[in-house]
């Protein structure tokens, strides 16, 4: 799992099979200092997350058991929105 | 599975249900020498680990359905499994 920024929505009206009505978001990737790490990707909501929000994801195949009906086919999913980052040993 | 450095915490209130109750801690892949490798992820904590703790962490589904025993349809993906105490080469 991983963190990530909300920086936007994505709408595809059409769209493969299971995953009409899921909602998409724009996630830029960031480490336990907030900095960016690797390329923005879109990633399935489960939490009602929206724009600016710190959120955590679970990727690969755990993504799709995230959704209901779940086996979805999607490779990112956003499964928390972070209240708080506590990193004490980060040097 | 990777040997990590525990860096800290996150939490969160609005979370997925299967991540109620767990602790989810920040882990930092180090090398042999206790170097950092690449970046920083999170990991659920099933063996009561901290922050300085160096850790063994399995990033696989299906191993970590067996050990949460929370059903099949658990989205989580990386889980500490063990406290490393020593490691020679």
């Amino acid at each position: 799992m991983y963190l990530g920024r909300v920086i936007g929505t994505v709408v595809a009206e059409r769209i493969a099979a299971g995953l009409e009505g899921v909602k998409l978001l724009l996630v830029q990737p960031v480490d336990d200092q907030l900095a960016v790490a690797g390329p923005i990707q879109v990633a399935a909501d489960t939490t009602q997350a929206g724009p600016d929000d710190l959120v955590y994801l679970v990727g690969s195949r755990e993504a799709a058991l995230a959704l209901d009906p779940f086996f979805v086919p999607v490779d990112a999913a956003i499964v928390g929105i972070v209240d708080q980052v506590y990193a004490p040993e980060r040097r | 599975m990777r040997i990590c450095r525990v860096l800290g915490s996150v939490v969160a209130t609005v979370k997925h249900p299967a991540y109620a109750g767990h602790k989810l801690l920040i882990v930092q892949q180090v090398d042999t020498d206790g170097g950092d490798l690449g970046s920083s992820f999170l990991a659920v904590d099933t063996v009561q680990a901290g922050p300085g703790d160096r850790v063994l962490v399995m990033s696989e589904g299906s191993g970590v359905r067996q050990i949460l025993q929370q059903g099949d349809r658990v989205p989580i993906r990386s889980l500490i499994v063990g406290i490393v105490d020593q490691v020679t080469t």
